[in-house]
C-alpha cells in the first residue's frame, strides 16, 4: 500500500527545479503528483512517478541527490470537508503527520492525498481501519 | 635513504660554520651587486662586515614582495642578465608579478634540494613520476622537474589539467609518484572512483603535495583514497621554488635545506625574531642563489620551527607544515580566521564531502561570513528539520574553531569551482 516517493535536494536558486524537470523530460518521465517544500536556501522537491528505481538513477546520473521514501495515497471526495475527514482519522489515533499534499483526480472526479505520518505502517492500519480508501501504489504510478 | 648524507646530518657547530660563511658572502654579493640592497643597507647604516656571527643577521632589513615588485622586471638580478639561463615569476593576482632568475648554479640547488626531499618520499631512479604541478613561469612543476632529473627517476611532465588523461597515463605507464596540488589530488580521486576505477590497483608508492595549505584530515583522505603516503613540499618563486622544505618519513614537519636557506621566525606585527617552537612569519635568506639573492624574504607564511636530530637521522631544522598566510588570514569582525580552521570544522561532520567556499561581505558595516557547502547523499534528508539541524551543527562546529557565527548554506554537489590548480576557498567581496 505503500506508494515510492522521491526526494530532490534543490539549491534554492534561480533555475535548478528546471534543470531537473529537464532530466525529467530528457528521461521521458511523466510527473504523476509533486510537491515542493523550501526554506530561504534550499529545498526539497518531492515527486511521484511510475518508476520510482530508474528515475532515482536518472536522476543520480545528473548529480541531483535523491531519496527514495514512502507516503499513503488516500482517496477523498472533491468537496468541502473531504481531506478534514481523513485528518480526523489520523487524529483520533494519534499519529502526527510530518506533510501532506494533494491533488485532483480527472477521471474519478476524486481527489487524491497523499500523506506522511511519522509512522507509516501504524498510518494505513487507521486508515483502513477507519474507513478510509488508501490507494495500492500501481494504481498511483498508473493514473 | 638520505641523498646528501654530508648536507643533510651536519652537526650544529659545522652547519653554523658553513651557513655563516655562506651567509657572509650572500651579503656581500647583495650588497654589491644589487642596487636595492646597497640603498636599503646605506639608509639602515649596515656594511656586510657587520656581520660577524648568524645572529648580525637581525641588522639587516627585510625583503618584501612589494620591494621585489617595484624593481620589476630585472631590477633584483645580481648577475649580469646574460647569465640568467631561466626566469620564473609568481601569479602576479594581487599586482606586478615579481620576477626570480636562475643561473645554471641556481638550477644545480634547486635540483639538489628537490631530490633530497624526493629521496625524503622513499622515490629512487627507478620511479615513474607524474608531475601534475603546472609547467610555466609558475615553478611548481619545474621544481619537481629538476629534483627527479637530478635522482634519475623517470618523469611525466604532464602538467595541470585534462583529468581523464592523467587517470589514462596513471594505469598504461605504472606511475608510482604522484605529484599534485592537494585539491587537485581530491577531485582526481573523485574523477577516479567515478570511472569505476579503483585507486589501490594504480599501486601508489609515494605521493608529494604542495602549492597550497591543507589540513591533517585532508591529507588523511588523500593517503586513504590512493592508499598511499602523502608529503609536503614547500616552497615560493621567490625564493626559489618547491624544495625549500620536504616532508621525510616521520611525516611530522618539513626539513629545510639550511645550507642553502636560512630561515627566521619573527612577529609580523613587532618584527622581532621568535624563538624555535614559536608560531610566526617565515623569513627566509638565501646563502647561495647567484641570480636573485634575496636577504630576510618574508614569506608571509605562517609556521615554526623545531631543531634538533630527526627520527629519520637528518639534523636539518624543521618547520611545520603552514597553517595560514599573514596575509590569506581573513580579519572577520576583528578576528584572524584561517580558511584552514574552516576546513577543519567540516571534515569534523562524517558525511561533508571536503568541497566548501568561504564569502565573505560586509553589507551594513557588519563582516558577514557564508560557508557553501555542498551536500552529499548521506547529509540528504527528506525532512527539511533535519536538514536544518545538519546545516547548525556545522554552524555550531565553526563557531567553536573560530569563535563566530558564520551562516552555512547547502549547495547542490559539483556546482562549487573544482580546480585544477590552487583552490580558490575564499572570496571576499568587502571594500578593506
Amino acid at each position: 500500500m505503500k506508494v515510492k516517493q522521491l526526494s530532490i535536494f534543490l539549491e534554492n536558486r534561480k533555475g535548478r527545479m528546471r534543470k531537473a524537470l529537464d532530466v525529467l523530460e530528457k528521461g521521458d518521465v511523466n510527473i504523476r503528483a509533486l510537491s515542493i517544500a523550501d526554506t530561504s536556501d534550499f529545498g526539497i522537491l518531492r515527486l511521484i512517478v511510475p518508476e520510482p528505481d530508474k528515475t532515482k538513477k536518472l536522476l543520480e546520473d545528473n548529480n541531483f541527490i535523491v531519496k527514495i521514501g514512502e507516503v499513503i495515497a488516500v482517496r477523498m471526495q472533491d468537496q468541502p470537508g473531504g481531506l478534514g475527514k481523513i485528518l480526523g482519522i489520523l487524529d483520533d489515533n494519534d499519529i502526527n503527520l510530518e506533510y501532506l499534499y494533494a491533488f485532483v483526480e480527472e477521471k474519478e472526479n476524486g481527489a487524491i492525498v497523499l500523506l506522511h505520518p511519522e509512522d507509516i505502517d501504524g498510518g494505513i492500519k487507521a486508515l483502513q481501519n477507519g474507513g478510509a480508501e488508501v490507494i495500492p501504489a500501481k494504481d498511483i504510478y498508473g493514473l | 635513504m638520505i641523498w646528501n648524507e654530508k648536507a643533510e646530518c651536519m652537526s650544529e657547530n659545522d652547519k653554523e660554520t658553513l651557513q655563516l660563511e655562506r651567509l657572509q658572502m650572500a651579503v656581500k654579493r647583495a650588497y654589491e651587486s644589487v642596487p636595492y640592497y646597497k640603498k636599503r643597507f646605506d639608509e639602515l647604516g649596515v656594511k656586510p662586515e657587520d656581520i660577524k656571527t648568524l645572529k648580525d643577521i637581525e641588522k639587516l632589513p627585510f625583503t618584501t614582495k612589494d620591494d621585489l615588485r617595484d624593481a620589476y622586471p630585472f631590477g633584483m638580478f645580481a648577475v649580469p642578465r646574460k647569465e640568467i639561463v631561466e626566469v620564473h615569476t609568481s601569479s602576479g593576482t594581487t599586482g606586478k608579478p615579481t620576477v626570480s632568475g636562475y643561473t645554471r648554479g641556481d638550477l644545480e640547488i634547486w635540483g639538489e634540494v628537490m631530490a633530497r626531499g624526493l629521496c625524503m618520499f622513499g622515490v629512487t631512479d627507478d620511479d615513474i613520476i607524474q608531475n601534475t604541478h603546472g609547467y610555466g613561469l609558475f615553478t611548481g612543476g619545474f621544481g619537481v622537474h629538476y629534483g627527479a632529473q637530478k635522482m634519475g627517476a623517470t618523469v611525466i611532465p604532464i602538467s595541470t589539467g585534462q583529468t581523464k588523461r592523467q587517470i589514462e597515463i596513471m594505469q598504461d605507464f605504472g606511475t608510482s609518484v604522484m605529484i599534485f596540488t592537494p585539491s587537485y589530488g581530491l577531485y582526481l580521486a573523485e574523477e577516479i572512483e567515478e570511472e569505476g576505477i579503483d585507486t589501490k590497483t594504480i599501486g601508489l608508492k609515494a605521493i608529494g603535495f604542495g602549492a597550497e595549505m591543507w589540513t591533517e584530515e585532508m591529507r588523511q583522505e588523500i593517503q586513504k583514497r590512493f592508499n598511499a603516503p602523502a608529503y609536503n613540499i614547500y616552497g615560493l618563486t621567490e625564493v626559489i621554488g618547491p624544495g625549500v622544505g620536504l616532508e621525510c618519513g616521520e611525516r611530522d614537519g618539513l626539513h629545510i635545506s639550511e645550507d642553502h636557506f636560512y630561515p627566521e621566525i619573527i612577529d609580523s606585527e613587532t618584527h622581532d625574531v621568535l624563538p624555535d617552537g614559536e608560531k610566526g612569519e617565515l623569513v627566509l635568506t638565501t646563502l647561495t642563489r647567484e641570480g636573485t639573492p634575496l636577504i630576510r624574504f618574508r614569506t608571509k607564511d605562517v609556521t615554526k620551527l623545531t631543531r634538533g636530530k630527526c627520527g629519520c637521522g637528518r639534523t636539518l631544522v624543521k618547520m611545520d607544515r603552514v597553517t595560514g598566510r599573514t596575509d590569506d588570514m581573513m580579519k572577520i569582525r576583528g578576528v584572524s580566521v584561517f580558511p584552514s580552521q574552516i576546513e577543519k570544522a567540516l571534515l569534523r561532520i562524517d558525511e561533508v564531502e571536503p568541497h566548501y567556499q568561504i564569502i565573505v561581505t560586509r553589507p551594513h558595516l557588519m563582516d558577514e561570513v557564508e560557508v557553501q557547502v555542498e551536500a552529499s547523499e548521506s547529509l540528504f534528508s527528506d525532512e527539511i528539520k533535519e536538514l536544518v539541524g545538519i546545516r547548525e551543527k556545522i554552524e555550531d562546529y565553526i563557531h567553536s574553531e573560530i569563535g563566530l557565527r558564520v551562516k552555512v548554506t547547502l549547495v547542490e554537489p559539483k556546482t562549487l569551482p573544482r580546480s585544477e590548480g590552487k583552490a580558490v576557498r575564499v572570496i571576499d567581496k568587502r571594500e578593506l
